[in-house]
């Protein structure tokens, strides 16, 4: 079976750029190029493991940032010491801070008074714009942060040695279909609650697989609080879940009846 | 009874489904001088502020319009039973590059945002908060995109002159996030 994950990736190489600058705290005009560049192969790597499709750009990005290491470690010739030669940084420096000044000002157009969010008029229709949870503390939750909470969690079954016995016991679609009813009865599951159950690191990895194909196909929304850090899985319950996560009918049916019927 | 121009002003305010121009008034009103109807529109919103009622006027969109105070937003949210606008972090930051950038080709907002933005552009065609301004006299005629009115009346702005400007946010974040970097 292909379990390939096509998730949606709007978070983009910039953005993994500015994740990795806030976590370990850089100046942004001084990025120590070697640590940032081996962190951010790093993340492409763990990507690419758990098949999340690349797009070009992160690619293109690996290579920018390989040219500038290599830049660096040349030695600058006395002569040319004189023409004042930019720093080989600036090249991703100045798309950053483009970046990172449309991401305050996407902020600062989050805080305005928004119509059918925060303010409202006679009752006009508007068409609905989405689905959004009450709870006020919460952020959605973005790409890296998701791979952050992936690579701490896999690290508990690193721990543990002995040998690595692989038996398919689940299949993704199961997988999908167990968190889906868990999810219906209790609406809302942390990350670490819908993965604890989980023994060994083949069987996390399908849980995790799981919840971002549910999380593409919009069957739930994933938010972190602010505070906590804790990643909160929300159930958006559609009619035709099952019809989008690829469900066939027998598997339906089979569920009903075990529902029905849970002694046999 | 009498009707003073304001409780006519009033009353256009209270029916109309979008905001309302003062141009549009003048004309209502066959041809009452559009200062004398901002003078009008600033004695009414100053009373509705005052008297602290449940909505106040607003200046969106290039009009007027009588807009609830975002402190209900929770009791009108749950008497509509419906989901609140909400945007996602992509669709926000698309609008964004969009509104201070624009008329832009898509080309240059993925060279901005570092990612194909295909799918969100389709979006905020779809929600109506941006449109197609153009084309652009290059090769291929590439489409350039702007905001909508209707970007205007969702984010509370009377016109694209009131947004912010980039700097200025940028010294408010400053202020906030202090020298993270």
């Amino acid at each position: 079976m292909d379990l390939r994950v096509k998730l949606e990736i709007y978070e983009g190489p910039l953005d993994l750029l500015l994740h990795l600058i806030k976590k370990n705290e850089v100046d942004i005009y001084d990025i120590p190029i070697a640590l940032i560049t081996g962190q951010y192969l790093e993340y492409l790597g763990l990507m690419e493991s758990l098949n999340i499709e690349l797009a070009g750009e992160f690619l293109l990005m690996a290579a920018t940032l390989t040219q500038i290491k290599s830049k660096l470690l040349l030695p600058v010739l006395e002569e040319d010491q004189d023409e004042e030669e930019e720093d080989p940084r600036m090249a991703i420096v100045r798309p950053l801070l483009e970046h990172m000044k449309i991401r305050d000002a996407a902020d600062a157009l989050e805080r305005r008074a928004i119509l059918d969010r925060d303010v409202f008029t006679r009752d006009i229709p508007w068409p609905e714009l989405g689905l959004a949870p009450a709870e006020e503390e919460l952020i959605e939750v973005s790409l890296f942060e998701l791979i952050d909470a992936f690579q701490r969690l896999v690290s508990k079954f690193e721990a543990v040695s002995g040998l690595d016995i692989y038996l398919e016991t689940k299949t993704l679609q199961e997988r999908i279909n167990e968190i889906i009813l868990f999810l219906r009865k209790n609406r809302q599951a942390s990350f670490e609650e819908l993965t604890a159950k989980d023994r060994t690191k083949a069987e996390f990895i399908l849980s995790f697989l799981a919840i971002l194909e549910l999380a593409r196909t919009g069957c739930l929304r994933l938010y972190q609080h602010q505070t906590a850090k804790v990643i909160m899985l929300l159930f958006a319950d559609k009619p035709n879940l099952f019809v989008q996560v690829g469900l066939n009918e027998n598997n339906r049916e089979e569920e009903q009846d075990s529902e029905e019927d849970p002694v046999e | 009874m009498s009707l003073s121009l304001k409780t006519i002003v009033e009353g256009l305010l209270f029916v109309a489904e979008e905001p309302l121009s003062l141009e549009k008034i003048s004309e209502i009103t066959e041809g009452v001088a559009v200062d004398r109807l901002q003078k009008v529109m600033d004695e009414l919103a100053a009373e509705y502020d005052e008297t602290g009622r449940a909505y106040v006027l607003c200046q969106v969109a290039g009009g007027y319009q009588f807009r609830t105070r975002p402190e209900l937003s929770s009791y009108i949210l749950r008497m509509k039973k419906k989901s609140p606008t909400r945007l996602s972090r992509a669709t926000l930051e698309t609008l964004a590059v969009i509104a201070y950038r624009q008329p832009i080709l898509r080309a240059e907002i993925e060279r901005i945002r570092g990612v194909d933005v295909g799918g969100v552009l389709k979006t905020l065609l779809e929600k109506g908060l941006i449109r197609v301004a153009g084309r652009k006299d290059l090769p291929g005629k590439p489409i350039i995109y702007g905001t909508t009115k209707k970007f205007l009346e969702t984010f509370d702005l009377p016109s694209l002159d009131a947004l912010p400007s980039l700097e200025e946010i940028e010294s408010l974040g400053q202020e906030k996030e202090g020298k993270l970097f």
